[in-house]
């Protein structure tokens, strides 16, 4: 019988090794997957490449694992935010790499190396600072940058509900960027909010195929204030 | 003597060109205040780039729900119709193609169309560029807001950007406070003044060559 149920968030990210690249879902703090996070400040891997649409909120999750000194370059395209104190700062003082990506470009980078797809033309960022040192091409009358896709040892994302096959459904907009997370990185692994019984997830309304996933762990199981259907 | 628009002024400006049917994604700051305005016997889409179309107003104290939000990260609500989809699919469909309008606040703005509304360039400052660049190209019509000039009295609009790009001949409309400007391959054409002033004013302030709309 095939399982990828893991017991803790812990057992979850155990053999994360320093030098690890590791996509991490979320969109600000929807979606983000802060028992996972948590957990690998725990283990403590360092050396770390993350790549992450921000660089963290406040002082816990992704920022705690920054100021921890586990991340040694991130790659993300909106670190500056109200609450990125501890990534402003980490920057400033040049203890952290930063590569800024346009969020599409990131988002279609992350689908890419998940299929297969080495590297592509996208008309993103075409005569701006971002495409500097890139490869260009005029096609059908437009111009297009060069970007290659990117993939990961690891994947930590988190979703509403999952299988003991890997099947994730996600929540509104905390989906953001797990799907393509999920499909390019080596080992994905999924917190979900609530682990459901083979069968009880609709096939037609699966998001994230468990092909993708290798191991998930429910977490907390509580909600946001407002649940579905209200 | 009538005065410029203020910004409630300028979004509602902007609200009465979004057309019926529209698939519209509104930039953070200034830009959302256009979704006040929107004319309420119109249907219109609302993208926030995040990953959803059917986007309703911000929510309520007693509907906030932290796995929906907007692009600024502030919590909303849907309407019937909704739609959520990941990243690459909503952002597929600015580059694509799909969007009809977005509406995008600017540092500069040139009479050539290019934007720069995300890095102010400065030493210091810490580049962030999230989905600006995405939004610029990925629009059939993008629709500018801003005031027309800095607080110092710069003006925004300008024969070429000294603050780094964001897009290059993206632009097609820039609605500010003085006026409404149509960019076009043959140059700046104003669309409509509010207030007392003129387009020869307008051409003395902003030191531009600018064309009257006929009719």
């Amino acid at each position: 019988m095939i399982s990828k149920i893991v017991i803790s968030a812990a057992d979850a990210v155990r053999d994360i090794a320093d030098g690890a690249t590791v996509m991490v879902g979320g969109f600000g703090t929807a979606g983000q997957p802060i028992e996972l996070i948590e957990a690998l400040l725990e283990q403590g891997a360092s050396d770390l490449t993350i790549i992450n649409n921000n660089a963290g909120n406040g002082t816990t999750g992704l920022a705690a694992l920054l100021a921890a000194g586990r991340v040694r370059k991130i790659i993300c395209s909106f670190p500056r935010q109200v609450d990125s104190q501890v990534f402003d700062g980490l920057y400033r003082a040049g203890q952290l790499e930063l590569e800024l990506v346009a969020q599409g470009t990131l988002a279609e980078r992350i689908r890419a190396g998940g299929a297969g797809i080495a590297a592509f033309f996208t008309p993103t960022a075409f005569g701006t600072a971002l495409a500097e040192g890139k490869e260009t091409r005029h096609i059908n009358g437009r111009d297009y940058v060069l970007e290659d896709a990117l993939v990961a040892d690891y994947a930590l994302i988190k979703a509403h509900q999952g299988d003991r096959l890997g099947n994730l459904v996600y929540r509104k907009t905390a989906r953001n960027f797990a799907p393509m997370m999920a499909s390019a990185a080596t080992t994905t692994i999924a917190q979900v909010s609530q682990l459901v019984e083979l069968g009880s997830l609709d096939p037609e309304a699966v998001v994230t195929p468990g092909i993708f996933t290798k191991r998930l762990v429910e977490v907390g199981g509580a909600l946001p204030a407002v649940t579905e259907g209200q | 003597m009538k005065g410029p628009l203020d910004r409630d002024g300028m979004a509602n400006r902007v609200a009465q060109d979004i057309p019926e049917g529209a698939y519209v994604n509104l930039g953070i700051g200034l830009p959302t205040k256009v979704s006040n305005f929107l004319p309420v016997d119109r249907e219109i889409v609302l993208h926030t780039e995040n990953g959803m179309l059917g986007m309703g107003p911000v929510a309520g104290a007693d509907e906030i729900d932290l796995d929906l939000i907007n692009a600024g990260k502030i919590p909303v609500t849907e309407l019937p119709g909704a739609s959520y989809f990941h990243q690459a699919d909503s952002f597929g469909m600015m580059r694509g193609g799909h969007l009809d309008i977005c509406v995008l606040g600017a540092f500069q703005v040139s009479i050539s169309g290019d934007l720069a509304n995300w890095h102010t360039g400065g030493a210091d400052a810490i580049p962030a560029v999230g989905g600006a660049m995405d939004l610029a190209i990925g629009a059939k019509q993008v629709l500018v807001i801003m005031e027309l000039f800095t607080r110092d009295g710069q003006c925004k609009l300008v024969t070429e950007c000294t603050y780094p790009l964001t897009g290059i001949g993206c632009v097609n409309t820039v609605y500010t406070d003085y006026a409404v400007f149509g960019l076009q391959s043959d140059g700046v054409y104003v669309r409509e003044v509010f207030g007392d002033t003129s387009v020869t004013g307008l051409a003395e302030m902003t030191g531009l060559p600018l064309q009257q709309l006929p009719g």
